[in-house]
């Protein structure tokens, strides 16, 4: 595996042609990662798998990630690997929902799917995609499952209707509300939790005024 | 007599069918026989294992590993404790590291039992089924010695393995490794050899070096084109490096060639096992740092302090510091990639799972493309799919 210094070298190559589409680099944990513009990633993709220096060959994953708090909520991280010098690397675009970012399935094939389950799991467009349909989740789902809005029980469940002699959707139903068991430890002290409410105090308010 | 205009004919293959290794839904169309374009669909078995992960501690989560690829379980695992120990910095003792090496060895030995001679049946031969999956029984009464199941082990955690390998396994394992070439030349004068078999997958879905770069493929996949690239080799976790073994690589990239790598890999990872087995070091199987790898049960009951460390990593878990990491490992299909985001708190912020047959299926339509239908089933058994790890 590439050590510190090899990646720096190539971080500040890739950093020195592409000046212009890359953000900033940096290691972390031995691994290599850009941040670019969204708009830029062909070109970038296209340099980093032709240049000699570089030689990503494979592109080993596409995904994304959510960040609602932020602007542009979701990041697209792609993950590369480059055989002949045996090195990774990341590179990470800022996306929101609205506006489509190039899709590289002409730079490599394997490109495909992994845009379909973006776009079908978080809901981000990828323009010029050749078939841009939901991958993963069932025909006719409706939303973005791995957004972190969506919540984790969904919205509809399935089950099979022995008087219309086929599967419904039904909204769900719970017979006991969503329990999320937050642990995160109460004895650190209110500094460590974010709003300066321990969990669970936010239900105690309303039976003191009961 | 009037000019016949044929039309091609779509024909719909799965989900449920048995050679489709799962419930794969693959939209055909075909020229007569012959394979115009191929649409996988899937996603039947999504059970939104990412989504689930999010909400769970960082070790709650490893059972679900365990059912992604249920037919290598341990693989998994391995791949997301090293991401984690990775952003934590954990040191793994050196036992742990080879207990690990060493069942993700019989995993590499039970996937490759099952895929071979499944490639076998999608082709006609029953009798390699049988005899593959008795073999694959004993090798789960290893799993089961060590975790006290067969399949959904639940074995590796962070910082090691949840506890050491009763007494005489050790023994055990390399009496039946020991045996176990014999199986594999008995299985392969069934297969490697018939006319059948191989009238069947030489030359069937061919694929170059280049091409298999741009699908993405890794592992046999891979190799079956020439390529040596095994990430044990090149780039060695948890003390692969220290053990001697060589990469076999196709010729040609086609089926034949992608079974044959895999019995000879089945051969390389009986000679890991047998190297673990002669090295193997004493000491703790998991580390010591008190803040992640819970206390022996038997030391709880004695120290307040053991107690302590048991229920705070129990309940609320330990914590990760924020950073995110993309960590592979050789997994018997392919590459498995766990992308980790960590926020620090004592959940994953996003775990993205590359798995290696999403990848292969992906290609599905190249391979298969001016192939006869019934190819498409050699095809798909060499592809090594198993719908756990696809569909997540």
């Amino acid at each position: 595996m590439a050590d510190e210094g090899a990646l720096q070298e190539l971080g500040q190559h890739i950093g020195s042609v592409l000046a212009d589409q890359v953000i900033s680099t940096s290691v972390a944990h031995e691994e290599l990662m850009v941040s670019a513009r969204a708009d830029q990633i062909v070109k970038i993709l296209t340099f980093l798998r032709d240049d000699p220096l570089c030689l990503f060959k494979l592109l080993v994953d596409i995904c994304g990630a959510d960040f609602p708090e932020r602007p542009k909520r979701f990041d697209v991280v792609y993950n590369l690997l480059s055989l002949v010098h045996n090195q990774r690397i990341r590179i990470k675009v800022e996306a929101d929902d609205i506006t489509p970012i190039p899709s590289v399935t002409g730079v490599y094939n394997s490109a495909n799917w992994f845009e379909r389950e973006a776009w079908d799991m978080y809901g981000i467009m990828f323009a010029e995609h050749p078939d841009l349909r939901r991958l993963l989740t069932d025909y006719g789902f409706e939303g973005h499952p791995l957004r972190k809005d969506f919540p984790l029980t969904g919205f509809v469940e399935v089950r099979y209707d022995d008087e219309r002699k086929r599967v419904v959707y039904d909204p769900v139903k719970l017979p006991q509300e969503f329990r999320t068991f937050d642990f995160l430890s109460p004895w650190e002290g209110a500094a460590a939790v974010p709003q300066g409410v321990l969990p669970g105090d936010e239900k105690a308010e309303g039976q003191e005024s009961s | 007599m009037a000019e016949v205009d044929i039309k091609n004919m779509t024909l719909n293959f799965g989900p449920q069918h048995p050679a489709a290794h799962g419930v794969l839904r693959l939209i055909m169309e075909l020229d007569g026989e012959v394979i115009e374009r191929c649409d996988p669909h899937i996603g039947l078995l999504h059970r939104g294992t990412e989504k689930l992960i999010e909400y769970k501690t960082y070790q709650q989560a490893i059972p679900y590993f365990d059912r992604l690829d249920y037919v290598s379980p341990m693989a998994m695992e391995h791949a997301y404790v090293l991401a984690i120990e990775k952003l934590l910095g954990l040191e793994v003792p050196e036992r742990g590291q080879a207990v690990r090496v060493l069942f993700s060895e019989i995993t590499r030995l039970l996937n490759h039992l099952l895929n071979v001679v499944s490639q076998g049946m999608d082709v006609g031969a029953i009798t390699p089924a049988l005899w593959g999956y008795e073999e694959r029984e004993r090798l789960m009464e290893f799993y089961e010695g060590v975790s006290g199941a067969r399949m959904h082990a639940n074995y590796f955690r962070v910082g090691g393995v949840h506890q050491d390998m009763p007494a005489g396994m050790a023994e055990a394992i390399g009496t039946y490794i020991d045996g176990f070439h014999h199986f594999i030349d008995d299985m392969e004068t069934l297969l490697t050899e018939n006319r059948i078999f191989k009238q069947r997958n030489v030359d069937i879905s061919i694929i170059n070096a280049e091409e298999a770069m741009d699908w993405g493929f890794t592992g046999v996949m891979l190799r079956c084109t020439g390529l040596p690239w095994d990430l044990r080799k090149s780039q060695p976790y948890d003390g692969y490096e220290k053990y001697d073994f060589d990469i076999p690589v196709g010729k040609n990239g086609d089926c034949y060639d992608r079974y044959l790598c895999r019995v000879e890999e089945m051969r390389q990872s009986c000679r890991i096992i047998k190297q673990v087995l002669e090295t193997m070091p004493d000491g703790p199987v998991a580390s010591t740092d008190r803040k992640v790898v819970a206390p022996a049960r038997a030391e709880m009951k004695q120290s307040m302090e053991a107690l302590i460390h048991h229920f705070k990593l129990y309940t609320e878990g330990f914590k990760v510091p924020a950073g995110e990491t993309y960590t592979a490992i050789e997994a018997p299909k392919g590459e498995f990639g766990v992308y980790l985001v960590a926020d620090g708190s004592n959940m994953p912020y996003r775990c993205k799972i590359r798995s290696p047959g999403y990848v292969h299926l992906a290609a599905m339509d190249h391979l298969c493309k001016g192939h006869l239908l019934a190819d498409s089933v050699a095809v798909i058994g060499s592809l090594d799919i198993v719908f756990g790890e696809i569909d997540r």
